[in-house]
């Protein structure tokens, strides 16, 4: 496979100073206002920032300690778009949202795409994320991933690559909106100098979004929110996203099956509920159809659900769309269903399942980022060029010992943009994930969305269980 | 509302209510300490017994000394009811009702909770206590001077209320209990003096020294002091007011056109018999009896509660 796109030897895209050290145009107001500040009440800003956090509680937990609240480091410099550049980014989330959707319902459905041999059927078929009891359901509308986020990474002036698609239970929207509430509490004089599109009203679009799939299809449809609980690592996004949307947040044991419905247990007793924005797991969502040990779910939810009486947000078995291994056959995928060109590209994958990229990937261990399929949060994974000898050895037996197991990926010189570090700016590593709303036909794409930025110098994992940190992300007006 | 969030609720301000209690309870036996020539270790038992983890305390520690005792009932994870496990509860039930909350009483427990974890992570020393106390009760004040300035009076409110009247009505009867028997000279016998010194301590611990010379005058006998903690009806710590606060937040979440709520009735049926007595029908009754009595009454009440209003499945 040939690839034309920069690699971390060539010359990296700094989203703030052209190559000249000169600032392009979209940073220019922000500069000139941020020369302008006394440089020792930037740095008091600065200490303020980890103390809104904090006492907000916008914390997460991760696997590794789940006891523990950590807070997500923040950085106060944003991270801007033009608005050009966003009309492009946009293009392709709605692209890609719609392809998504309409393969989800055919690979449950009359499987064309497997048919047209555009896929192998085994890759589907016998995938863990493939859910056999999806079969032959239709869903309102016929949307089957309603919210949507694709991690989109930079590499050049126009050059964008989507890394990965999240379909499932894409998170990352609470900190999308409290990373501008931070930055107008700290900083309202530079809104008045920069005009930037808003992110506020996600939560509205959300719950129009998920009223608009209710099975009666009306106003007042009961709509919640389904947690793990409080230990869950996103429990906080969880609860914000309830509370901005005025809606109940529920654990599984809040609710029940009774007579057909799913209803919620109030304090005046059961009343039913029509739509469920889950946050839980396929595996843990229903203990009678799916995992038996799940103490998160609801016994007989998803029996409901196939009746028509409640809708499931996302719908089960999505994940088929965003596991690694039907990654490389995105570019298909979109062709396949709108007739069109992908508008963002792929990342091109080696899939080392073939033999051909096998023997490639093997010979090329040291400049490839090798990536399990089914893993995820940028564990299990290999950066070539940033590892050692011996890890890059014990990667060479398991891609031996079990090939399908991986992909790998030339290693993308992600653009930077520069974070506030003693009082100067030094750049780092960013991706982007914006949230794709689907209804419908329509996709609406809140614009902006959750820039995440490697605070180590030179890294290139954003993930926040690893030492990422957030930025707020603006897209300009005009 | 959702029956898990009104537990959430009620439980989490029944553990705010219960560290303020802790933390006066403490706060009096220092003073007692530091003002009293003879050092005295019953009263340092005598908040064990107040706070009723005697038992589990002698499991940990051999005897009572005022070390043990402060760290037990500060920072120990073993007692249920220490500051440390009680503010862990605060935040974890907090977290767990987070979206029937306001963002300033959510604030004061998260930044409270991070406050007070700071000054009591390392042991406890005697010159450390006050200032462990007095950020515990800011940081208290502040929770329910938020809760009272920004929530809704609306059902959320009423649990809140529930949790934290029950649990404020427990604790002025288990104090009451525990000190009952150094009322009982003064009974039996006309005239003679009981420890005024030790009772002015029982009300100081309830914060309303200064309520009762308002409402009694500067001479002060036994009963008065019972009608006062147990019968006025403006002191917000006596048993009939929290008993009374219980009955309108029940007569609230009554539903229309449904019928009453057990919890009301018996919450109703206290107020209008036990707590409608004198100090000196208590008295003839027996005042360990009639506390012991409303003591097992009050925890019916809230029990009912969670059956009445789906707490569990």
């Amino acid at each position: 496979m040939s690839t034309t796109i920069p690699t971390s030897s060539d010359d990296l895209y700094d989203e703030m100073f052209a190559s000249t050290g000169k600032p392009r145009n979209t940073y220019k107001d922000f500069l000139e206002w941020f020369e302008a500040q006394n440089p020792r009440g930037l740095k008091n800003k600065h200490r303020e920032t980890s103390k809104i956090f904090r006492d907000s509680g916008i914390t997460f937990r991760s696997t590794k300690s789940p006891l523990k609240d950590q807070l997500i480091p923040f950085d106060w410099i944003p991270r801007i778009i033009s608005s050009s550049e966003w009309r492009f980014i946009e293009r392709g989330v709605i692209q890609r949202a719609l392809a998504i959707n309409a393969f989800v319902r055919d690979v449950y459905h009359k499987q064309e795409i497997l048919r047209a041999k555009k896929i192998p059927s085994e890759l589907v078929t016998s995938n863990p994320a493939f859910l056999p009891l999806m079969m032959n359901m239709s869903t309102p509308s016929n949307v089957y991933a309603h919210i949507i986020g694709s991690d989109i990474v930079r590499t050049g002036p126009k050059q964008f690559y989507v890394l990965e698609d999240n379909a499932r239970t894409p998170s990352g929207a609470s900190y999308m909106i409290e990373n501008r509430d931070a930055m107008l509490d700290l900083f309202p004089d530079l809104f008045s100098i920069i005009k930037v599109k808003p992110v506020e009203n996600y939560p509205d679009l959300l719950l129009t979004a998920l009223k608009s799939v209710s099975p009666q299809n009306d106003r007042k449809a009961v709509v919640c929110v389904l947690t793990p609980g409080p230990y869950n690592a996103a429990y906080y996004e969880h609860a914000f996203l309830a509370d901005r949307m005025g809606v109940e947040l529920v654990e599984g044991s809040d609710l029940r099956v009774i007579d057909g419905k799913v209803n919620i247990r109030s304090i005046r007793g059961y009343t039913p509920v029509d739509v469920i924005y889950r946050r839980v797991d396929d595996d843990f969502l229903d203990p009678l159809n799916f995992r038996r040990d799940s103490a998160l779910g609801v016994p007989g939810l998803f029996d409901v659900f196939r009746a028509g009486r409640v809708t499931i947000v996302n719908a089960p078995g999505t994940g088929i769309a965003d596991d690694k291994a039907m990654y490389s056959y995105m570019p298909d995928i979109i062709r396949f269903y709108t007739g069109d060109e992908p508008i963002i590209k792929n990342v091109p994958t080696w899939r080392c399942s073939d033999a051909k990229d096998l023997s490639y990937v093997l010979s090329n261990l040291e400049n490839l980022v090798v990536k399990e399929v089914h893993g995820s949060g940028g564990y299990g994974m290999l950066i070539g060029p940033h590892s050692t000898k011996a890890k890059i050895n014990e990667f060479r037996k398991r891609l031996i010992s079990s090939p399908s197991r991986y992909v790998a990926q030339p290693v993308l010189s992600l653009s930077t943009s520069p974070i506030y570090k003693h009082g100067l700016l030094s750049p780092r590593h960013v991706d982007l994930r914006p949230f794709a709303l689907v209804t419908g036909d329509s996709v609406t794409v809140t614009p902006g969305g959750l820039t995440r930025v490697a605070l180590k110098k030179g890294s290139l994992v954003v993930n926040s269980s690893q030492g990422g940190g957030t930025k707020d992300t603006w897209v300009l007006e005009t | 509302m959702l029956g898990r969030t009104a537990e959430g609720l009620f439980w989490l301000f029944r553990y705010v209510e219960r560290v303020d209690n802790v933390v006066r309870l403490l706060a009096t036996a220092q003073r007692m300490a530091v003002t009293r020539l003879e050092a005295s270790e019953s009263d340092w038992a005598s908040i064990l017994y107040t706070v009723g983890t005697m038992e589990d305390y002698l499991v940990r520690y051999q005897q009572v000394t005022k070390p043990d005792v402060i760290n037990w009932l500060i920072r120990d994870e073993e007692n249920k009811s220490s500051v440390r496990s009680c503010m862990s509860l605060i935040q974890h039930n907090a977290r767990r009702v987070r979206t029937a909350v306001t963002e300033e009483v959510w604030e004061s427990i998260n930044a409270g909770h991070a406050s007070i974890h700071r000054l009591i992570n390392r042991r406890v020393s005697e010159s450390d206590l006050s200032l462990v106390l007095s950020e515990s009760r800011r940081v208290m004040a502040l929770i329910q001077g938020m809760t009272n300035a920004t929530m809704l009076r609306n059902e959320i409110f009423h649990f809140i209320s529930l949790g934290a009247h029950i649990e404020r009505a427990d604790c002025t009867l288990r104090l009451l209990d525990v000190k009952y028997y150094l009322l009982l000279p003064s009974f039996s016998k006309v005239g003679s003096v009981f420890d005024i010194f030790q009772w002015n301590a029982v009300v100081r611990s309830v914060s309303s020294l200064g309520g009762l010379k308002m409402a009694y005058g500067t001479e002060i006998s036994a009963a008065q002091i019972l009608d006062y903690l147990v019968l006025n009806r403006v002191m917000p710590r006596s048993v009939n007011f929290c008993i009374g606060q219980i009955s309108q937040s029940l007569n609230y979440l009554s539903f229309r056109g449904q019928r009453q709520p057990q919890s009301l009735k018996k919450s109703n049926h206290l107020l209008n018999g036990y707590l409608s007595s004198t100090a000196d029908k208590i008295i003839d009754y027996g005042l360990h009896e009639y506390t012991q009595k409303i003591i097992s009454l009050t925890a019916e009440i809230s029990d009912q509660i969670s059956k009445d209003f789906r707490f569990y499945e």
